[in-house]
């Protein structure tokens, strides 16, 4: 079996703030192999976009990180950081929520879209124009010749989404970090933007990592699917597998509080009472334990490990949905 | 997007009954029309839920409403009277039986007043003696789950989202309205407190006979509130009618393809149908005919040259549109199909 594209192992991430240490990431493992869609979800505070900013290297102030990141086989936590501006934008490209901040308003298209190429692939001016109308193609946008000169002002929010993600393609990178691409566009345009994604991680072979608060934008359009609370993971799995049947107490109850389309009226929903712990003073034991119903004794205490409940089905849980008895608390599984 | 017309309006009985409504704002560019000769009703007791995408005159409809917006023309009438023909000291009594709730709840709130003095400011501008106020604070307050002694004395910005929205809530509950108008009131909630502040919303109308207006771009949600639905798409009406049936068979073809939009959790591919192609167009120029006819798969030139009136397209459910979709004969992608939806969507 060959080596997985990205290995995060024991990865913390700690910020200084005035009210104290925010563990934004705390002790979060695992892996992408290459070409594979990984969602990851979580509510806010869950460190989801943290834990993609401390792979990107783009750490906010006052962070510091520990553990290993090893991509392609090198650390990025240990590399110099000029090796690691080659990765990112090369082999690594991303994708943000808000496509109107994330490209440079006073900058056409043209140049935003040709300077990593003409930067990481060494090709000519010329030729890089012919592959950014290449790509503006394959990503949707119509009449791509003319679109390279405009203005990022000059365009809607979903075109600039395709702009966005063209220039994340340019330079044919193994990896993209997709941190809530579509969390400002409509409901229609969000829907035009995911097929998209999952066409061209497929068509290209590409690894992504998708990150949302949303469960359903993962729900299809992923292989895996990791489960963030509260800088913690909670469940990782085959995406199917978890949402058919979430063994994660969070997990279960994040589905159960999502309204669907077939809700009936008035029904009431399913809530998880309380709010989220404080990132800088989180409780022992499990983070989700003052909320979870079915919290016994030891999750407010001890350290939950992930564990294996399946065949690559993990879940950091004392008290499992499912679980046949409350005596396997403790952890009486096998180490795998 | 069709169109105009009053055919789905159900007379006398309605609280608030709005026709024809139209709201321009100018702009630099030339005069917007947000909402375009829109009408719909809303009887007692009953939540109206209005859901469209941004831009489609949702939230300007609200805000309508309450005059918050200057109305260009068409009639709004809140129990029988005309409120564009009201002055604006009968307006400001009337607001206090119209409450809203806004979106961003923390930046809705007055940053430097206490939670106890938030709750009742209405009562306070009204004039209510103090001992009152302190009545009517404990009891909202008790009524939206905030009854800690502790929420009493706290600024709004040590108030978690959900907090703050529970706050705005029990500030428009102390002047004891009749109809509360929720703008897109947990669109800025995580899932989990979004379900508390839903539950919250039909608890009180259920307990205070509330009649509400609930303005979301998220269908699932509206769905789980709503006695009926209306959906809007560039400040014009589509469709309305009771949520089973709009939602089971869509007549409008916008319905159907913002229904397939909304990813699923329970789907194969992630989605129950295809998607929409194209932007949405510029409202200052919005498309002859029917508005959503250039995104349309039914249009024709009927759609360009003709606005469609709303229409009654099957018992209860109405549609302002020149092809209204029968009902699907396969029950489409409803209910708990485990492994649905044949149309494996490769986009």
């Amino acid at each position: 079996m060959t080596e997985p594209l990205l290995v995060v192992s024991h990865l913390h991430m700690h910020i200084g703030t005035p009210r104290g240490t925010v563990r934004a990431v705390d002790d979060v493992s695992l892996t992408i192999e290459a070409g594979q869609a990984l969602g990851v979800v979580g509510e806010s505070g869950s460190g989801k976009s943290m834990l993609a900013r401390a792979v990107m290297g783009l750490l906010p102030p006052r962070a510091v990180r520990s553990g290993s990141i090893v991509f392609q086989g090198r650390d990025l936590m240990t590399l110099p950081v000029r090796q690691q501006r080659d990765l990112w934008g090369k082999q690594i490209g991303m994708v943000f929520q808000d496509p109107g901040r994330s490209l440079n308003p006073v900058v056409r298209v043209e140049r935003q879209l040709t300077e990593g190429m003409r930067r990481h692939l060494g090709v000519s001016r010329s030729e890089a124009r012919t592959r950014a109308v290449t790509l503006l193609d394959e990503v949707g946008v119509p009449d791509p010749e003319r679109r390279l000169g405009n203005y990022p002002h000059q365009m809607s929010g979903g075109m600039r989404q395709r702009v966005m993600l063209a220039i994340a393609l340019a330079c044919e990178p193994d990896l993209l970090i997709a941190d809530e691409p579509t969390t400002a566009l409509d409901v229609t345009i969000q829907r035009q933007i995911l097929d998209l994604l999952r066409r061209v991680q497929r068509s290209r072979g590409m690894a992504m990592m998708l990150i949302s608060h949303d469960l359903s934008v993962v729900a299809g359009r992923t292989d895996r699917v990791a489960v963030m609370y509260a800088g913690r993971l909670a469940e990782t799995g085959a995406t199917r597998a978890v949402f058919a049947a979430p063994r994660h107490r969070y997990t279960h109850a994040l589905l159960d509080a999502t309204p669907t389309l077939h809700q009936e009226r008035h029904a009431r929903l399913r809530v998880i009472e309380g709010s989220l712990p404080d990132p800088t003073a989180p409780p022992p034991g499990c983070r989700f334990h003052q909320r979870c119903t079915a919290a016994v004794e030891g999750c407010a205490t001890g350290a939950v490990p992930m564990e294996s409940v399946g065949a690559d089905h993990r879940i950091a849980c004392l008290n499992p949905v499912g679980a046949p008895a409350l005596v396997t608390a403790g952890g009486a599984h096998d180490g795998r | 997007m069709a169109g105009s017309g009053v055919a789905h309006l159900r007379g006398d009985q309605a609280l608030l009954s709005v026709e024809d409504l139209v709201v321009e704002y100018r702009t630099s560019a030339g005069v917007v029309q947000a909402v375009s000769e829109v009408s719909f009703d809303v009887l007692p007791g009953e939540t109206l839920g209005i859901v469209g995408e941004s831009g489609c005159g949702k939230s300007t409809t609200g805000r309508a409403v309450l005059r918050l917006d200057t109305v260009t023309s068409g009639s709004i009438r809140f129990r029988g009277r005309a409120i564009e023909e009201l002055g604006e000291r009968e307006m400001r009594a009337l607001r206090r039986e119209m409450q809203m709730i806004f979106q961003d709840p923390v930046g809705s709130l007055n940053p430097r007043r206490p939670v106890r003095e938030l709750v009742v400011e209405g009562l306070d501008i009204a004039g209510a003696p103090k001992r009152e106020q302190e009545a009517a604070a404990d009891r909202v307050l008790a009524a939206v789950g905030l009854a800690d002694e502790r929420f009493r004395d706290l600024l709004p910005r040590r108030l978690s989202g959900g907090q703050a929205q529970r706050v705005a809530i029990a500030r428009a509950l102390a002047v004891e309205p009749q109809l509360l108008i929720c703008d897109e009131p947990v669109s800025a909630l995580d899932v989990s407190v979004q379900a508390q502040i839903l539950n919250l919303v039909e608890d009180l109308k259920r307990d205070l006979g509330l009649t509400v207006v609930f303005i979301a771009h998220d269908l699932s949600v509206v769905r789980t509130v709503s006695d009926r639905v209306l959906v809007m798409y560039l400040g014009k009406l589509c469709e309305f009618g009771e949520p089973e049936a709009v939602y089971a068979s869509p007549a409008h073809p916008y319905t159907r393809a913002l229904l397939d939009s909304v990813p699923q959790p329970d789907a194969v591919d992630g989605f129950s149908g295809p998607a929409l192609e194209g932007d949405l167009p510029s409202p200052l120029s919005p498309p002859t005919g029917c508005r959503f006819r250039t995104r349309c798969p039914r249009a024709d030139e009927l759609c360009a040259s003709e606005e469609p009136r709303v229409a009654e397209v099957r018992p209860g459910q109405f549609a302002a549109c020149h092809h209204p979709l029968p009902v699907p004969e396969v029950p489409a992608a409803s209910g708990d199909a485990a492994d649905p939806v044949p149309a494996g969507s490769t986009a």
